[in-house]
């Protein structure tokens, strides 16, 4: 956090400061573990073993917040009689299929809310091409299950999810632990007494991560395991508490609030499906009848719809659903660009990305962008994403070759974020509207003036065209006011659109206000009440000396400006603080309301005792013991009786490329990561001897990501101007390597070269009784700009988290010797006499 | 009031002969405890004062690749890997939970440190580079620091072997001496210096020299008390041989393991005593001299 995330640093040690102990689990000792109370070093991609020791320590030795688990997650609910766990299939879950690699989660459901799963199918796998949504859409609540299941409040039923979790976890033992991880158990006994002793009633304990948790091929389930262990231990809804991505670039959580993603709409709504979402009904016709907040998805769709399509949105039209484009599969990152590489894409937008050096497995980047009819690149510098047709490493190599790439790249400068009015949304959800500071000098645009005036320059060629096809876009409300020089579109014109209006035009402050018959227009429920009251809400600034610790006046957060969500939990069942130490929001029996520091996560005059009417629905159908209002049955899910892909529970699977079996199981890796055959894109086999060395990536201080904003910069450059990989004593003595010298890194994808730094911040663990080397690659790197050199990403595979299509960057194997690689062909000829030597073929590790 | 060359001065804005309602001395209070070596303040203080960018070159010195202070560089962070053997894990102080069966295992490992450091010029309050300046272009601010005037100095170099602690040096391409003006531009406009301001982790903490050398007394009995017994304050101390920096530190280590010198002394504190020995000496010679003519005569 202290290397990617200086700034934010600052608040872990004021923590530290007032007496918070910091561990810091990481394979190298970073910034971070210089500043940490303990480093827990531990081979890269074995986290769940560590999460999962900790969830068992907690379930062996009854140390959860037995209150706050019975009250609030799903511990008590009976699982159905045919779910079979990896207990019993030696690594799977019930409902495998070897033939499609994928699960039929029937058997995970509850029992007693089996006619609510049914309606659950539409997120969940019926073929390959349409599982696609279903995990994003929990970036704010759980999938649909309607209905309440059968329940054991004692815990005591072998079917219940609290018996289940711990059978599930048992084997997670802190010996296990050492084997799997490299954790001394006495390390590993340090941090579960630390994290235990320090939650319940008065304290609470925090987890933050970062892609180091969220780049595997079970990068979803990482997160579950955090939020088991979070739950048992009450630690979310608390002040203090909570499990807190840290995102690689500012505003990553807004790119996801209102989505980059191909299969999101804004707010968490799901792309409707192009075959079974024919028309409105059929797309919400599942959460229509559930029952929580995504009850109203209906109403959150049709006020998009109105947005968007304006008064030409109608009942009688189905608000013009029919507009809007549909999924048919599998449109992700790496999917695309193999359909590039078929040659059935065409065109490429690259905005503010630099997939040639930032992506995994960079090489099959290049070959989508080299078979491309056209690129457009929108970035402050000229990155290799717009320049591999003359320096990319396959023109070197003779695997590409500039005179045959005919695409024909484009090249718009951006403005940055000095130069443009806009918002930032950072990982707790808050808003923060930034002011331009100066014009953007020459060509340079914001992204707002790009697709404004992309657009309006489309619907002028469309004017007169008569195609039912360009009716979206001709019918799209486009009016944006413009300023300035330059024709700026006004972005609090767009912030107060993005917010909704009511009926009568005026601003909306919260969702709850929106309405299904197309008398609101809203385009993003969520960030509904970013502009209450005509008001900039982003763009408060008031001081936090001048206003109480959860500070509300500062920024605006969604939803609703509540800064933890989920705080109904903060207060016990009937609604009185935990604690004094913790108090947050209580249940204020005079007033007969929710109160507190923070707006109250839940309906303001729900009393604690309300029990729901049989069949009500949305909202109506919490208790008031529901503090987790996404969810259809108000509960935390320890178990996930729907909604993912890869099991309701996590399990440890090894990564796509390790040195070592799994240890727990008979199944090697995550049985349904997504694997791509193609001959840019080999894995290496298991424990491979040609292959021995475990390899992570990162990113340092002083660099951002692929390195557009930094490599480019001289002060930046002279801080860190070399591509260098971190061995270890024993890993350099065994290799030969020379501290100040030249590597060369190799995978079954390519050899890079980097300069070596021989330090003991990388250590080398015990494994399995075996000492495992690890190569560590900050992945910075690229051809252009003042800092040059290899990419770290080009020795990393493409193979995916199932759920949410992320690229396992974090850990595969690798070889390292001493030298500079070969250059030209050779440097493929190399790879290739390990690809031999290793014995791959199209098969291995797919 | 004379010139003092060394020991403890009270005021020294006054000392250079600014008047009585000068402004209090300021300087900064590098805290390495809590400094997370992200460079900020280096690359602030770059931006600020258009200090020229230096070559790129990867030092191999840990994540260090500034390598020292100098004309070009204002700010310096270093970097200070350790590994000793591994001690006995360290007690929390929290109250044990019942552990699971199970027998612990000994880990052979080595336990690392990183140590960061954010260096600057020290602001002495006997600088011995603006002693020995001949053109004046070296001077005491109003705010008790040390500033070079570009359009001055003439490139003598005679700053450069003064400094103490290595501080000075002069530009390459043109000639002159460069060096840290804790921001004297910022100053008089009320702003604290660029690194301070950019500092995440209030590392470098701007004040006047009396608050910080308080903050600095507290914060390193704080931390002894909590048993980082290695706790010391370096620059400090009035009585030391510099009179005391305007910019002072406290560090994990020894001052050495971080490149400082362990017991800096103005380099002009001798000057007096070296005036009078040598006119003494001059007296002597002349003498002799005088005496070997005498003696010819006879």
């Amino acid at each position: 956090m202290a290397e990617c995330h200086p700034v934010g640093f600052q608040w872990v040690m004021e923590a530290k400061q007032r007496g918070a102990t910091v561990f810091h689990v990481d394979p190298r000792f970073t910034r971070t573990s210089a500043l940490a109370d303990v480093h827990v070093p531990l081979r890269a991609g074995t986290d769940i073993a560590l999460l999962g020791g900790l969830i068992n320590y907690v379930l062996e030795n009854e140390l959860e917040f037995r209150d706050y688990v019975l009250a609030y997650t799903n511990a008590s609910a009976i699982v159905d009689e045919r779910f079979r766990d990896t207990e019993d299939l030696d690594g799977l879950f019930s409902g495998y299929d070897p033939q499609s690699r994928m699960y039929h989660p029937e058997s995970w459901e509850y029992q007693g809310a089996e006619a609510a799963a049914a309606a659950g199918h539409r997120d969940m796998p019926k073929g390959k091409a349409d599982r696609h949504g279903a995990a994003e859409r929990t970036g704010s609540g759980g999938p649909a299950v309607s209905g309440k299941p059968d329940s054991d409040p004692t815990l005591q039923d072998p079917r219940c999810v609290y018996q289940i979790l711990k059978r599930h976890f048992a084997r997670y033992t802190p010996e296990m632990v050492e084997q799997i991880c490299g954790i001394p158990q006495a390390m590993f006994r340090q941090i579960a007494e630390a994290v235990t002793r320090n939650s319940g009633r008065d304290r609470t304990t925090a987890w933050v991560y970062s892609v180091g948790w969220t780049q595997h091929t079970v990068g979803v389930q990482y997160i579950r395991t955090a939020s088991i262990l979070q739950l048992l231990l009450g630690n979310i809804g608390r002040p203090g508490g909570g499990i807190l991505a840290l995102r690689g670039h500012a505003s990553i959580q807004g790119s996801t609030d209102i989505p980059t993603l191909f299969n999101l709409l804004p707010g968490y709504i799901p792309m409707p499906h192009a075959h079974h979402d024919e028309d409105l009904d059929a797309f919400v016709a599942e959460d229509a009848g559930s029952t929580g907040f995504w009850g109203n998805m209906r109403a959150y769709t049709v006020s998009l719809l109105k947005a968007w399509w304006g008064d030409g949105a109608t009942a009688e039209n189905d608000y013009r659903f029919a507009y809007l484009p549909k999924v048919s599969g599998d449109h992700g990152t790496y999917q695309t660009v193999l359909d590039q590489i078929a040659g059935t894409v065409k065109g490429y937008f690259v905005i503010g990305e630099n997939p040639a050096v930032g992506s995994a497995n960079t090489k099959l980047q290049r070959l989508g962008l080299a078979n491309l009819e056209w690129l457009v690149v929108r970035d402050l510098q000229l990155i290799e994403t717009a320049t591999f047709w003359k320096n990319a490493p396959e023109i070197e190599t003779g695997e590409l070759s500039t005179d045959t790439i005919a695409t024909e790249v484009f090249f718009l400068p951006a403005a940055a974020h000095t130069e443009k009015d806009g918002t930032f949304t950072n990982t707790q959800r808050l808003l923060q509207w930034h002011a331009r500071a100066v014009e953007p000098r020459g060509d340079q645009r914001s992204d707002l003036w790009f697709y404004y005036h992309l657009g309006r320059r489309i619907r002028e060629k469309l004017a007169d065209s008569t195609d039912e096809r360009d009716r979206p876009i001709l019918e799209l409300t486009w009016q944006y006011p413009t300023e300035g020089r330059l024709a700026e579109p006004n972005a609090e014109a767009v912030l107060r659109e993005i917010n909704g209006v009511g009926p009568d035009g005026s601003a909306l402050s919260s969702y709850t206000q929106l309405r299904d018959d197309g008398s609101t227009a809203c385009g993003c429920w969520i960030y509904c009440g970013c502009y209450a009251d005509e008001i900039n809400q982003p763009a408060r600034r008031k001081p936090g000396s001048e206003q109480s610790w959860v500070a509300p006046e500062w920024a605006w957060a969604w939803p609703e400006n509540r800064r933890i969500i989920y705080n109904r939990a903060s207060a016990d069942p009937d609604g009185r603080p935990w604690s004094e130490r913790k108090a947050y929001v209580w249940w204020d029996a005079d007033q007969e309301k929710w109160t507190g520091h923070d707006t109250p996560d839940f309906e303001a005059t729900k009393a604690p005792d309300f029990d729901p009417e049989p069949g009500a629905k949305a909202q109506d159908a919490l208790a008031g013991i529901d503090a987790f209002i996404m969810q259809t049955d108000g509960k935390a899910w320890l178990y996930v009786p729907t909604g993912l892909l890869d099991g309701p529970l996590p399990a440890h699977y090894e990564p796509q490329e390790s040195p070592f079996g799994n240890a727990l199981y008979g199944q090697q890796a995550n049985p349904v990561r997504q694997t791509y055959r193609h001959p840019a894109n080999r894995y290496h086999p298991t424990a491979s001897e040609v292959f021995p060395f475990v390899l992570t990536t990162y990113r340092l201080t002083e660099h951002h990501t692929a390195g557009g904003m930094s490599r480019f910069l001289p002060y930046l450059s002279e801080l860190q101007p070399e591509f260098f990989c971190e061995v270890s004593p024993e890993l350099a003595e065994q290799r030969g390597l020379e501290h100040g010298g030249w590597a060369t890194i190799v995978t079954a994808r390519t050899a890079v070269e980097a300069r070596v730094l021989v330090t003991e911040r990388l250590r080398s663990l015990t494994v399995q009784g075996r000492t495992i080397h690890q190569v560590g690659v900050p992945y910075h790197w690229g051809a252009n700009g003042l800092s040059t050199g290899d990419s770290g990403n080009e020795l990393i595979s493409a193979a995916l988290d199932p759920n949410v299509q992320i690229p396992e960057s974090k850990v595969a194997t690798c070889d390292i010797v001493a030298g500079r690689r070969p250059r030209g062909p050779a440097r493929m000829r190399l790879v290739d006499d390990y690809r031999e030597r290793a014995g791959i073929t199209e098969q291995t590790g797919t | 009031m004379t010139n003092q060359l060394y020991g403890p001065v009270d005021d020294v804005a006054a000392q250079a002969g600014y008047p009585d309602d000068h402004p209090e001395r300021v300087g900064f209070f590098t805290d390495t405890s809590v400094c997370i070596g992200c460079k900020a303040c280096e690359v602030a203080c770059k931006e600020w004062n258009g200090v020229p960018d230096t070559d790129l070159d990867l030092l191999g010195m840990s994540y260090d690749n500034t390598g020292d202070l100098g004309a070009n560089t204002w700010r310096h962070v270093a970097f200070v890997e350790q590994a000793q053997p591994r001690e006995e894990l360290v007690d929390l102080g929290m109250p044990s939970v019942g552990p699971p069966g199970g027998q612990e295992t000994a880990e052979p490992g080595r336990d690392v440190q990183w140590l960061m450091m954010s260096d600057v010029c020290k602001h002495c309050t006997h600088a011995a580079c603006l002693d020995v300046c001949p053109t004046g272009s070296l001077f005491r601010t109003e705010y008790g620091t040390v500033v070079v005037q570009e359009d001055i100095c003439n490139g003598c170099g005679y700053c450069v072997p003064a400094c103490p602690y290595g501080v000075l040096d002069l530009r390459p391409d043109d000639g002159r001496a460069w060096k840290c003006t804790l921001c004297y531009d910022r100053l008089s406009d009320g702003l604290e210096p660029a690194c301070a301001k950019a500092c995440p982790t209030d590392s470098i903490q701007f004040g006047t020299v009396a608050e910080l050398r308080e903050r600095a007394q507290e914060r390193v009995e704080r931390l002894r008390a909590a048993g980082v017994e290695s706790a010391q304050l370096y620059g400090e101390d009035p009585g030391d041989g510099v009179g005391g920096d305007g910019a002072f530190f406290l560090l994990l280590d020894e001052p050495e393991v971080y490149g400082l010198p362990p017991d800096p002394v103005v380099t002009t504190r001798d000057l007096s005593s070296m005036w009078r020995h040598a006119g003494a000496a001059a007296v002597a010679a002349a003498a002799g001299i005088v005496a070997a003519f005498v003696g010819s005569r006879r």
